[in-house]
């Protein structure tokens, strides 16, 4: 009798413990906040998830706020958060910036760099980044790429630079300008958030010039934290200082590259 | 989870809770209670998460805020952590509510704090804090020159009321404004109204919306023109049901937002997507942006956002040669019915987290007044359009004469930023505030997303018609768990339990039977022995 007693209890704590777990996922899935971007709106039929690939350029060619469905490999992620991914993919001829693509936290560990993602989804702008959005992906099995850094030096303060956007790209032989200044007063190399309103971990922002202009480069902190080596080699940077940078070539307002990489060589 | 599941699951945690005290390994904490005296003998350690518009001056006010304050109280040091976000920190507070480790002080906005409370003594209620002749506001013992309770603007105070108790002070109040683009309103040949009204809005963007063949608008003469950009969807529906006196939730919690009125704003607005008159932040940019280029004729944002709007905004994210010189009218929002102006009341709230130690809490209310002497109130509202919540700031000589200012220069003065503070405290018996309940903050995104999904549909050519609303809504109610969230849906018969939930009860009934035969037969056996001998 107590042997089946204590079995009978013992069962009885592994499904009260059972049920402490489910109770420990219903507080999670009670959190009022879904993300920023989930859209509910019904939006693709069955003709639409079967459209063709574009290439590259049927895809530049594509009007915004179309669907378009493209084959691309990834290059780097930026952020995961609720099923969201958000994520730089390139292919030989063009990039692409995925914005806050439906993606479980599982699949986004299936991202790594060269992965060949086929993305269903919609062409848009947001303050002059084109990107895609409400977007759905699956992983194209075979050949992975990881794309060369181009060099885009002298595509600065041109018209044409646009036509890269997104790309990976490298910039040579830049001058550490003053990004602004600290509470003293001193001109700084870089800052914290745009206006130095942030602290260690925020996006940092410096300003770099070439051939009489300047430029105002960010370190994303989603893309790369402050854990990475370009978070702290732009901390270290000093004004005067000649570097070589790569990063990918975002915009918002205009041109402002994500870097990822800066080599101090003068 | 209503009606008779919800009955059986709670009765099912009552027991799990009575056979595995400490199941989530986190113990329960004490409720606060107000220490007779505060320890200065000792030193406290406290954190305050902050939320900043990614301005610099707002982060050196807090932070001169925390060394004027330490001076003080020299036993109590202040660890400022920033956050340009609201759901950043809403999301960090409730991930350290599960390990204990949420900040002591944190900017919060009240649909925030109903989560929080989900949690038993998580956030400190502060009646008693503000009545203690000490310590409370406007205190015997208190070391600054802090706030009575009624210099605090009532209807400010009020909004941080949740049930029975106040559970944060306001820091800093704001509302919307719409930001105007005069210049293009009269080369349309409009004349601005005394009061805006949505018609005049839509009418207007609509206007400017005619292009050329080559994709030209001849409002501004660039191929780009969004005459209408709302930075906040979330507030365009919310204060659009209110103008019309629509359902949208109740007080208890009853989701009241797919209503009729709901239907038909969707439609005004499809139409007017349609007409390339319309568009929001998330799907376009920023408002200013727009705005400042010459891009967009009415954008609405926060009065918090008053510094980057006007061609000779003193904060600015364009080149500054794509900025188009124009004149800014500040505005109130649209209204439905001009005599009968309603605004939302937004802005910063501060909450206090409970800990072990009442000291502890005791040193973070100390703190929390401070936030509210009008060193720091003014301070901070001049750097954006925001309004002090104390009376006794906002009659202060200094703040008086900085609204008397206006003009003067185009930094601290700015005229479009003053002009924004000042429709604010004209209006604010105009203001109003969404109820509060467990699940707000998620309606809240529900109301703005109907917007952007509508938007959406309309510029990828998709019909917007009864068909795809009645998905959009069935769709929404389902993402963001409003149908849980619902008391109006009574107890919905939710069908059969699931068979593990069937098992557990009725294996814990058996247990708990099977104790009390056993102790019973022991009992008797007990008795029987001492019966014999």
């Amino acid at each position: 009798m107590k042997k089946f007693l204590a079995l009978l209890l013992a069962l009885c704590v592994v499904f009260s413990m059972t049920a402490c777990a489910d109770d420990a996922n219903s507080d999670e899935t009670s959190s009022p906040s879904p993300t920023e971007s989930a859209d509910p709106a019904p939006t693709q039929n069955d003709e639409e998830q079967n459209a063709e690939v574009m290439s590259y350029e049927e895809y530049v060619a594509a009007e915004l706020d179309s669907q378009v469905v493209i084959e691309a490999y990834v290059q780097a992620k930026q952020s995961w958060w609720e099923d969201q991914a958000t994520v730089y993919a390139q292919d030989e001829d063009g990039a692409y910036f995925l914005y806050n693509m439906t993606c479980s936290e599982e699949d986004y560990e299936l991202l790594t760099p060269g992965t060949c993602i086929r993305v269903t989804g919609y062409k848009s702008e947001w303050s002059g980044e084109v990107e895609i959005i409400d977007a759905t992906f699956e992983i194209v099995e075979g050949d992975s790429y990881i794309a060369p850094a181009l060099d885009a030096t002298e595509l600065l303060g041109t018209d044409s630079l646009i036509d890269y956007q997104n790309q990976f790209v490298e910039f040579k032989g830049l001058t550490v300008e003053a990004a602004g200044k600290d509470e003293a007063g001193n001109d700084v190399a870089f800052l914290y958030n745009w206006d130095g309103s942030g602290s260690d971990g925020d996006d940092l922002y410096f300003n770099v010039s070439y051939n009489g202009q300047t430029y105002t480069f960010t370190v994303e902190s989603y893309l790369c934290d402050n854990t990475t080596e370009v978070y702290s080699a732009v901390e270290s940077l000093e004004i005067g200082q000649v570097i070589d940078a790569q990063g990918f070539l975002y915009w918002y307002e205009g041109v402002n590259p994500h870097i990822t990489s800066v080599t101090v060589v003068g | 989870m209503s009606g008779i599941r919800c009955r059986i699951a709670a009765a099912v945690l009552v027991l799990c809770m009575a056979l595995l005290p400490g199941c989530h390994g986190q113990r329960e904490q004490e409720e606060f209670t107000v220490p007779e005296q505060f320890d200065e003998a000792r030193e406290y350690e406290i954190t305050f998460w902050a939320k900043n518009d990614t301005n610099k001056k707002q982060t050196d006010i807090y932070k001169q805020a925390i060394e004027d304050f330490q001076e003080l109280y020299p036993n109590i040091t202040v660890t400022l952590r920033l956050y340009t976000d609201y759901g950043d920190i809403y999301n960090d507070v409730i991930t350290n509510i599960s390990t204990q480790t949420t900040p002591n002080v944190c900017i919060t906005y009240p649909d925030h704090i109903a989560t929080y409370l989900t949690g038993s003594n998580v956030v400190v209620p502060l009646d008693e804090l503000f009545e203690d002749p000490n310590y409370g506001l406007g205190g015997g013992e208190l070391l600054f020159d802090s706030p009575a309770k009624d210099e605090i603007v009532s209807s400010f105070l009020e909004e941080c009321r949740l049930g029975d108790h106040y559970y944060a002070v306001p820091f800093m109040r704001s509302t919307e404004a719409c930001y105007v683009n005069k210049t293009f309103v009269e080369a349309l040949g409009y004349t601005l109204p005394e009061t805006l009204s949505w018609d005049f809005i839509w009418e207007v963007s609509e206007a400017a919306a005619q292009k050329d063949e080559e994709g030209v608008y001849a409002v501004n003469g660039q191929k780009v023109m969004i005459p209408f950009i709302y930075k906040s969807s979330d507030n365009m529906m919310i204060q659009m049901l209110k103008q019309k006196n629509a359902g949208y939730s109740t007080k208890s919690g009853e989701i009241q937002l797919f209503n009729d009125t709901t239907t038909e704003l969707l439609y005004q607005i499809a139409d007017s997507v349609e007409a390339g008159a319309f568009s929001t932040f998330k799907i376009s940019g920023y408002p200013a942006n727009f705005l400042n280029a010459g891009q967009c004729i009415f954008a609405i944002d926060s009065t918090a956002g008053s510094t980057w709007m006007g061609s000779d905004a003193p904060l600015m994210d364009i080149p500054e040669d794509e900025v188009v010189d124009f004149e800014t009218e500040v505005m109130m929002i649209p209204q439905f019915d001009a005599d009968s102006p309603q605004m939302i009341s937004q802005g910063p709230s501060v909450c206090i987290f409970n800990k072990e130690d009442p000291q502890e809490v005791l040193a973070s209310w100390l703190f929390v007044q401070y936030l509210l002497t009008n060193d720091v109130q003014i301070a901070y509202s001049q750097t954006e359009g925001y309004v002090p919540v104390t009376s006794k700031a906002q009659n202060d000589p200094v703040y008086q004469d900085y609204l008397d200012s206006a003009g003067e220069d185009g930094d601290m003065y700015y005229d479009v930023k003053i002009q924004a503070v000042k429709l604010l405290l004209e209006h604010v018996d105009d203001t109003f505030v969404t109820p509060v309940f467990n699940g707000s903050a998620s309606l809240r995104d529900a109301a703005g997303q109907l917007i952007e999904s509508v938007t959406k549909a309309v510029r990828r050519g998709q019909e917007v018609d009864d068909e795809f609303l009645t998905a959009l809504y069935d769709d929404t109610l389902a993402l963001y768990h409003l149908d849980a969230a619902s008391p109006a849906e009574g107890e919905k018969d939710l069908g059969p339990l699931p068979t593990e939930a069937v098992v557990l009860i009725v294996s814990l009934a058996a247990a708990w039977i099977l104790i009390l035969v056993y102790l019973t037969i022991l009992w008797y056996k007990k008795g029987k022995k001492s019966t014999l001998m």
